[in-house]
């Protein structure tokens, strides 16, 4: 990593060039803001209300809370694809629990919590100590969880528990943001419980992988297995507690997407795994690990999210422009970074040629 | 196996039967045929019926397996190649059949989705659609080979958009060909009972046997696959190659693609070929080969897929639903990967040697 690429001796100086996480979390924030700026002037007033973003981080509430999880994965080297079958059996198991079973509110959340934290166990376990390739271990859990999801329930219902359904309804009003609608009366700008729980956990997710030891450790053993073993990192535990944080966001996210759908349905969260990884990756995370950011994982959602919105508010409402727009989008990104970290690595590779003395540095990055 | 190459090679006979590749298939298949047989012997009767059209055909669980599990077949040829060049694995094939079959039935049927006879050859229809399918192949293998960027991520963008884009291209109608002969394709040619899937992916195996022992497709791959740099330095190019096995691929997602909308003779874009992706991955992984890249055996994979149609078969013959399948499939799966494990063969291999300490003191000297 160049950050850590320090000029002659053992003298620490701050990095003076932006690092590949910083830089590709800079290109994602400003492509997203100057969509949404694109959206304010091109598509009128819609945009300018404060609540067209709320709603935005409303519906994607869930998938922040994913994408995060699903970024520290990646930035270990690994990838975990099973977030999105374990999100629709967190709602499923939640809604079969809270509805014919009679139970309580705190129980379905230790329930959805119980089952994230199981996945991620067995998984992280088994690629960790086991050493099996993740994709085909979590490829196995999303089959997993998928079919157990139509084997605790069969079809889609609506949740009627009433305890629920308030904590389901009820919005945090933020009063010094809104608009004034057609009749002139202002509307305070409203989000939903789930927004808090994801910008939290988006919040812990950063400070933890910015300035605590553990978090190092995700990012060296996802920059070089073999460095970090030999820097006394215990690469498998590492490996492990990425995956079991993991897991445990996906049960998180389930329940915070199940608060927004008030619903059980195996059709849940179709795709949700592929939309974490998208984020994840145009939010400037490399699956070759190492590489990452939270901040730029959130807004990576919020461009991802904001993309759609501005396809289906031009009019191009079919539902196959969706996929197609954001696999361009997709696209965009990966060549964009493949090309920018193949000519910082050249000019790594350059520099270093220029002065022998610092031939480690070019096999660093 | 990667921990073969650590152990001494034996001189009987028997343990090298067990340190084959094709072992792993051959178990899974004898394993799943003894519970068949223990929990139901007609399992493997075959009758000669009747059909509809009063041409005789052969019915039975065992010719369903050969007949569904030649999709899948054709398919592991393609993603063996993948697998073995680069590394990853093409998650978009599920797709890629969509676009070939909706080509397929623009072709066939023109402007008018509901024609009465065929607006083109059918021959004429399926070198388009194999034409189109090696274009996307070769759009992911440029990415993958050129950008450098991951298999598995760089072919996410087709997944994600393939079906939009299939839908896109018959303007979301679902054109149905009314052609007799175009049926005979995926179901029977009269006179003949056995599928003609079967005679198809036989030919297919032939072609890619004759590939593989006549040119010097194989040892490149394996090259490629093993290490990059060397591959180049040999004098081989390496990017050309990981884009040939692209397109081979695409070229198996076309036939598969034919076969599929053959059996209906229309087409469902959001749900033909599900989760195909998956059980081709999980064929190529069934068959021994290592998912990292490197050495591949194209018999293992073919095997591996008709074993996975075994199970799928099997299932089925219990009452499992096709939306709880999955769960029962990842456990099975889970198994396998666990049991061929290099750590926990090792440990096996180490328990062995406690009980029997004479035979492997004898071996080791």
């Amino acid at each position: 990593m160049s950050r850590f690429n320090r000029q002659g001796g053992g003298i620490l100086k701050a990095p003076s060039k932006m690092t590949d996480t910083n830089l590709l979390t800079t290109i994602t924030v400003c492509v997203f803001l100057i969509m949404y700026l694109g959206a304010i002037i091109f598509l009128g007033e819609g945009f300018l209300k404060p609540q067209a973003f709320f709603n935005i981080l409303n519906a994607n509430a869930a998938l922040i809370i994913l994408s995060c999880g699903m970024s520290l994965v990646m930035i270990t080297g690994g990838i975990d694809i099973s977030v999105g079958g374990v999100t629709a059996l967190v709602a499923m198991s939640c809604a079969v629990f809270l509805d014919e079973k009679g139970g309580s509110v705190p129980v379905a959340i230790l329930i959805a919590i119980g089952i994230g934290l199981a996945f991620g166990i067995v998984q992280g376990y088994l690629v960790a100590y086991l050493e099996i390739q993740p994709f085909i271990v979590t490829l196995a859990g999303m089959f997993f969880a998928r079919g157990m999801t139509t084997i605790v329930h069969t079809d889609p219902f609506n949740v009627s528990n009433p305890d629920f359904v308030a904590l389901k309804d009820s919005r945090i009003v933020i009063p010094f943001l809104g608009s004034t609608n057609r009749k002139g009366i202002f509307v305070p700008a409203k989000v939903e419980l789930g927004v808090v729980v994801a910008l939290l956990v988006a919040a812990l997710l950063f400070f933890a992988l910015k300035w605590t030891k553990t978090g190092r450790n995700f990012y060296a053993v996802g920059g070089n297995r073999q460095s970090a073993l030999m820097l006394g990192v215990n690469v498998k535990r590492t490996t492990f507690l990425s995956h079991v944080i993991c897991g445990l966001l996906a049960g998180v996210g389930g329940f915070v997407y199940f608060m927004h759908v008030g619903s059980g349905s195996p059709q849940h969260a179709s795709g949700a795994e592929m939309n974490a990884i998208a984020s994840s990756i145009i939010g400037g995370t490399m699956l070759t690990g190492g590489v990452g950011n939270i901040i730029g994982t959130v807004f990576g959602v919020l461009a991802l999210a904001l993309i759609q919105n501005i396809v289906s508010s031009v009019g191009l409402d079919d539902a196959w422009w969706t996929g197609i727009t954001v696999a361009g989008m997709l696209c965009i990104f990966l060549v964009v970074q493949s090309i920018i970290i193949a000519r910082r690595k050249k000019r790594d590779l350059s520099a270093a040629n220029k002065k022998p003395g610092s031939k480690e540095k070019a096999a660093a990055s | 196996m990667p921990s073969n190459a650590l152990k001494p090679p034996k001189t009987s006979k028997i343990p090298n039967i067990f340190r084959n590749q094709i072992f792993i298939p051959i178990a899974a298949l004898l394993i799943l045929a003894v519970f068949n047989l223990i929990a139901d012997p007609t399992f493997f009767r075959i009758t000669l019926d009747q059909n509809s059209n009063g041409d005789p055909v052969l019915n039975g669980y065992i010719i369903t397996v050969i007949d569904y599990g030649s999709e899948l077949a054709i398919l592991a040829l393609g993603m063996t190649l993948v697998t073995a060049a680069s590394g990853g694995q093409d998650i978009s094939v599920g797709a890629g059949i969509a676009i070939a079959g909706s080509v397929l039935l623009r072709v066939l049927c023109g402007a008018d989705s509901r024609s009465a006879e065929l607006q083109a050859p059918i021959i004429v229809g399926f070198l388009a659609s194999c034409l189109v399918a090696m274009i996307f192949g070769a759009f992911n293998g440029s990415l993958v080979a050129f950008f450098k960027i991951q298999p598995m991520v760089a072919t996410l963008i087709l997944f994600t958009a393939g079906r939009s884009i299939a839908a896109w291209i018959n303007h979301n109608e679902l054109p149905i060909v009314s052609d007799e002969t175009f049926s005979y394709f995926g179901n029977y040619i009269p006179g003949i009972p056995v599928p003609t899937p079967f005679f198809i992916a036989v030919a297919c195996f032939i072609i890619m046997w004759a590939l593989l022992k006549f040119t010097t497709l194989g040892l490149y791959v394996q090259s490629v696959g093993i290490n990059e740099k060397t591959s180049r330095l040999n004098g081989l190019n390496p990017e050309l190659i990981k884009l040939l096995t692209y397109v081979i691929l695409g070229v198996c997602v076309a036939i598969a693609g034919f076969i599929k909308v053959s059996r209906l003779s229309t087409i469902n874009y959001s749900v033909i070929a599900k989760d195909i992706e998956m059980d081709a991955i999980l064929a190529v992984a069934l068959g021994g080969n290592a998912l990292s890249g490197g050495k591949f055996s194209m018999g293992s994979s073919i095997l591996g897929a008709y074993v996975i149609q075994f199970l799928t078969t099997t299932l089925y013959k219990f009452d499992v639903k096709s939306d709880a399948l999955p769960a029962y499939k990842a456990v099975v799966v889970i198994l396998l990967v666990i049991m061929s494990a290099p750590a926990v063969r090792e440990k096996l291999s180490r328990l062995a040697k406690k009980l029997h300490p004479a035979k492997a003191a004898a071996e080791n000297s």
